[in-house]
């Protein structure tokens, strides 16, 4: 019951690993990413994302500039222009 | 044959310029490593930003309506050739071979009746192509100031790209840069980045219903940009390898023919070393038997 999550700035990948819930703050509005969502496609704003080790963690803050999240069978990965 | 004097300071001058390609070969590789692992690292995100445009450029329907970067102006007729070269010399034929390709495309396409313009990237290979083509260089990017490419010097040189394509200044971009293979080898690349290429076999992920938001197109009017962006990016990556791929090979050929040209010397050297002892012999020997 975990959901594989992958930061991808142009310069590097920043992180690829297994985390419980992802919120990224889509274009239209914020959204949690569990594991076993819908495929799903979103440009995202500037914002931040949040990031769920575990049920209980607190949320690690990730700033993000400009790109898009794309959820497929694989996990949830996001690319940004600007990260971290 | 040269004075002793000056065969001494011909091997000194030799050996110090042996001791600057050795160096710079030195750096060179270093620096290698460096813009290898930087290429690499760009990798993911472009392949990735290109799986998904090119799955959603299969999804839409190209029209007149469509956005620009797909569709094209509706012409054909002044393509700007974006040329990106390095700032520095010492790398061999790099430079050389970029230009090289950019100016024979750009021939063909003259001949084809099209108008070519020039974009430069970097300082190298700005006097050729203004002496073969003046006046058809619309702009440039200076890199002087960069160490190394950013995703940031990408964006700038991106933006100022797509102003110009909708000012209706060029309908089609071409980017000229040489792909890293090796050290070895470099390859001079041609690579169409505006209207967008559509592989024709684009991966068909229809089955999977895919939710998009906002809606596909916005998507694709927003990732389209980016894209141009992350091209322009790897081929930054991609030159800066091969520059130091190619003047770490460079200068190791440089030293090692300064090598040679130091053994020659230092033979030549001492066989007229040898021949003045003898002479001088020969002048005391006949002097006593003189006597």
């Amino acid at each position: 019951m975990a959901l594989h999550f992958e930061l991808v700035t142009p310069e590097k990948l920043l992180r690829s690993e297994d985390v419980y819930q992802v919120v990224v703050p889509g274009t239209d509005g914020d959204f949690g990413v569990l594991e076993g969502h819908a495929p799903f496609m979103s440009t995202i704003r500037d914002g931040e994302i949040r990031v769920f080790a575990n049920a209980s963690a607190e949320a690690e803050i990730i700033p993000v500039i400009g790109g898009f999240a794309e959820v497929n069978e694989k996990g949830l990965t996001v690319l940004a222009e600007k990260a971290g | 044959m040269a004075s002793l004097k000056e065969l001494k300071l011909r091997i000194a001058s030799v050996k110090s310029t042996q001791k600057i390609t050795k160096a710079k070969q030195m750096v060179a590789a270093a620096k290698l490593r460096k813009a290898q692992a930087a290429a690499e690292a760009a990798r993911p995100y472009s392949e990735r930003l290109e799986a998904v445009v090119a799955s959603l450029a299969g999804k839409i329907s190209v029209s007149a309506a469509s956005p620009k970067l797909i569709a094209g102006t509706g012409a054909d007729d002044t393509h700007l050739l974006i040329v990106a070269n390095s700032d520095r010399g010492l790398c061999g034929a790099f430079n050389a071979n970029i230009v090289k390709a950019a100016m024979l495309a750009a021939r063909e396409m003259i001949g084809e009746g099209k108008k070519v313009k020039f974009y430069l990237i970097g300082r190298k290979g700005r006097a050729v192509i203004s002496r073969a083509f003046p006046n058809q260089i619309i702009g440039s990017y200076d890199t002087t100031t960069m160490k190394e490419p950013s995703f940031d010097h990408a964006q700038a040189v991106a933006a100022d790209i797509l102003a110009r394509y909708e000012a209706g200044e060029f309908d089609v971009a071409h980017l000229f840069f040489s792909t890293f293979k090796s050290a070895l080898a470099q390859v001079p690349t041609q690579q169409q980045i505006i209207p967008v290429a559509i592989p024709a076999d684009a991966p068909a992920t229809a089955d999977a219903t895919v939710e998009y938001e906002p809606d596909e197109e916005s998507i694709l009017t927003d990732l389209l940009p980016r894209n141009v962006s992350i091209q322009i990016f790897k081929a930054l990556l991609e030159n800066s390898a091969s520059e130091q791929g190619a003047s770490m090979t460079a200068m190791d050929n440089a030293t090692r023919n300064a090598g040679d040209l130091i053994n020659r010397l230092t033979i030549e050297y001492n066989r007229s070393r040898q021949a003045a002892i003898t002479t001088e012999l020969v002048e005391i020997i006949s002097g006593a038997e003189a006597l």
